[in-house]
């Protein structure tokens, strides 16, 4: 019993090592802290995947990890019908859009670029592997100035103590009505921890925590 | 070696409080990010349906004394909008703008929308 108490123990610490304890190279935050953005205008995604669900998918898991990092993010629903009225179809037009515009359009500080790069299940004889993979860039509206930038991705084939930021993910687990079921959903649910990895905050190089956020003006520590 | 035991524990602990304190969520999210998706992919149910949804999720937050996300009010208004009831929506995208100032510049943008063309030709006539 105690050799086992031992063990466990020492697991865990050694656990939490690796977990957390890698330090990469700090994130530049001077352009960022610079601009203190609040409001937030979510481009509709790239979507460089085969699959055309990936850019309504990852356009719908944007708004919580913002919201819940501080920032007000405007409602997607309401902006892509406001981009179709204005005869913008398709996420490439969008991401074309001049940023004069978009901020007096909308009243946004800046903009969230985000590119899908995968999105999807890959089956095999043996498993089948769901794995999603987003860019994400945080644009200045009023100066051009890039903010952020960051790439995260989440896939069936993690070990859950491994996960980077695992706890983010229960923490989408917890608060979000997940659909269960058949595998194009599996896709959406690993887009939702994606999202979170790649916009939630604070993490370690990660989006600043906004004004509403009672971290905010923190930077996440390198430990 | 208890010693070591008890270093080793304490680090454990230690790993606990650092790292795992989930923080409590701003906002009551529930189905809402999922009846974004079914909007931008136009699969949802019927606007009745999806609005009795989204109805029944605030009065949930209201029960637990939580707050609705940003854009919830706002995507509520749309949904009543497309229903054909633009009072409801008026009131709906007033009530976003209250709740997050922050959404004032586009909510005004859509409320102008919603004005009875009439309005908007008074105020560029020149009197």
């Amino acid at each position: 019993m105690k050799h086992f108490l031992r063990a466990a123990t020492a697991a865990a610490a050694l656990l939490m090592l690796g977990g957390c304890a890698t330090p990469p190279p700090a994130y530049d935050y001077s352009a960022f802290q610079a601009a203190r953005p609040a409001t937030l205008l979510v481009m509709p995604p790239l979507n460089e995947s085969p699959d055309i669900k990936a850019t309504p998918a990852m356009w719908s898991h944007a708004t919580l990890p913002l919201s819940e990092a501080g920032y007000y993010v405007l409602p997607v629903t309401l902006v892509n019908e406001t981009l179709r009225q204005n005869g913008v179809d398709t996420a490439a037009d969008a991401h074309g859009i001049a940023l004069d515009k978009l901020r007096d359009y909308f009243g946004a500080d800046a903009a969230v670029y985000i590119t899908v790069k995968r999105y999807g299940t890959s089956y095999a004889v043996i498993s089948s592997q769901t794995l999603v993979q987003a860019h994400a860039r945080i644009v200045d509206l009023r100066t051009g100035t890039l903010l952020w930038q960051g790439i995260a991705q989440a896939s069936s084939a993690e070990q859950q103590q491994q996960a980077q930021g695992g706890l983010v993910g229960l923490l989408v687990a917890a608060v979000v009505h997940q659909i269960i079921g058949t595998a194009t959903d599996a896709a959406y649910n690993y887009g939702g921890i994606a999202s979170n990895r790649l916009l939630g905050a604070p993490r370690v190089n990660g989006v600043l925590p906004g004004p509403r956020s009672p971290q905010h003006g923190k930077v996440a520590a390198t430990p | 070696m208890s010693r070591a035991l008890a270093c080793a524990a304490g680090l454990g602990l230690l790993a606990l409080v650092g790292c795992a304190q989930a923080p409590k969520p701003l906002y009551y999210w529930d189905t809402f990010p999922k009846q974004q998706y079914s909007t931008l992919l136009r699969e949802g149910g019927s606007a009745d349906e999806q609005i009795q949804l989204l109805e029944a999720q605030a009065e949930n937050a209201r029960a637990a004394h939580a707050a609705l996300p940003p854009g919830f009010r706002a995507h509520l208004g749309m949904l009543y909008l497309g229903a054909g009831n633009p009072q409801r929506a008026r009131e709906l995208w007033t009530a976003e703008k209250t709740a997050f100032p922050e959404s004032a510049a586009y909510m005004d943008r859509l409320l102008q929308r919603l004005d009875p063309p009439a309005q908007a030709g008074k105020t560029g006539s020149p009197t």
